[in-house]
């Protein structure tokens, strides 16, 4: 995940976002989109749903303006607005399709791929992650994947630190599970 | 009993390691940088035309919204208070 992007929002700004000012909103799209289609990407893994999402996103947060409070951080709140939105899309899309022969067969060879493992394995990993119950894919992917800290996916998600941890616990216990039962001994 | 624990310990964190690797492997991480291909604002733009304004923020000294549990709460306050008035220096002395 990209850092939240250095410059912070002047309070006026965010001050002038809360009152519904369409300037002050442009200003933090401008400045935030990239961050918060990274982070929905990250989710999703499709790059027109996360355009579609990004764009989502924005006109929640435009909805929401009265709600923000100036004195906090700008680029949190949309990130929890994005995890929201890209959560929702994730209990919608019927997980099945999402990973195919043709998924398999468009893999880049991972760097860290050791050699024995296959792309059928690879398939099946992708397809018994595309089975977990949504809120536990974005604990694990987040964490197990992108590598984020679980205090940054606990603020994404409005959980606790300890509630991400158990997340990625369960997802990673429910995985080898599912791979156990197609005959991979992770 | 300790190397016991200990022992489930390592196993889990053995565990955790090598379906993050299989995950890595099937879902290769995404790059850092990015970037939507193309520009957004006018997909956002078009959609705020579409849309009817939000709402604007109320000034910071009222409260933005009750809850309809809230209300029923302060009715029932005032309904016991004209019932019982007897009772009111009594709420105000625990207040």
């Amino acid at each position: 995940m990209p850092e939240p992007p250095s410059s912070v929002p002047s309070s006026s700004v965010l001050d002038r976002f809360r009152r519904g000012d369409p300037d002050a909103f442009e200003a933090l799209f401008r400045e935030h989109q990239g961050a918060v289609y990274g982070w929905i990407l990250r989710i999703v893994r499709d790059t027109a749903a996360a355009e579609d999402l990004t764009v989502e996103s924005f006109l929640r947060m435009h909805r929401a303006c009265a709600r923000f409070d100036p004195a906090r951080s700008f680029a949190p709140w949309a990130r929890r607005v994005a995890t929201r939105i890209a959560l929702d899309w994730l209990r919608v899309r019927p997980s099945e399709c999402e990973f195919d022969d043709e998924y398999a067969a468009a893999l880049p060879a991972s760097p860290v791929a050791d050699p024995g493992v296959v792309a059928e394995i690879r398939l099946k990993t992708a397809q018994a992650f595309a089975r977990l119950p949504p809120r536990l894919r974005i604990a694990a992917v987040l964490s197990l994947v992108e590598e984020e800290p679980h205090k940054d996916i606990a603020a994404a998600l409005g959980i606790s630190v300890t509630a991400a941890k158990l997340r990625v616990f369960r997802a990673v216990r429910l995985l080898r599970k599912d791979l156990e039962r197609q005959g991979i001994t992770p | 009993m300790t190397a016991h624990r200990q022992i489930q310990i390592d196993e889990k964190r053995n565990d955790e390691k090598r379906i993050k690797e299989l995950l890595q492997q099937a879902l290769p991480p995404i790059a850092s940088h990015a970037e939507p291909v193309r520009d957004l604002w006018p997909d956002v733009q078009r959609r705020l035309d579409a849309a009817p304004a939000p709402a604007r923020a109320l000034p910071r000294s009222l409260p933005q919204k009750l809850p309809w549990f809230d209300w029923a709460l302060i009715a029932g306050l005032i309904v016991f208070a004209v019932a019982f008035p007897a009772t009111i220096p009594v709420f105000l002395y625990y207040l």
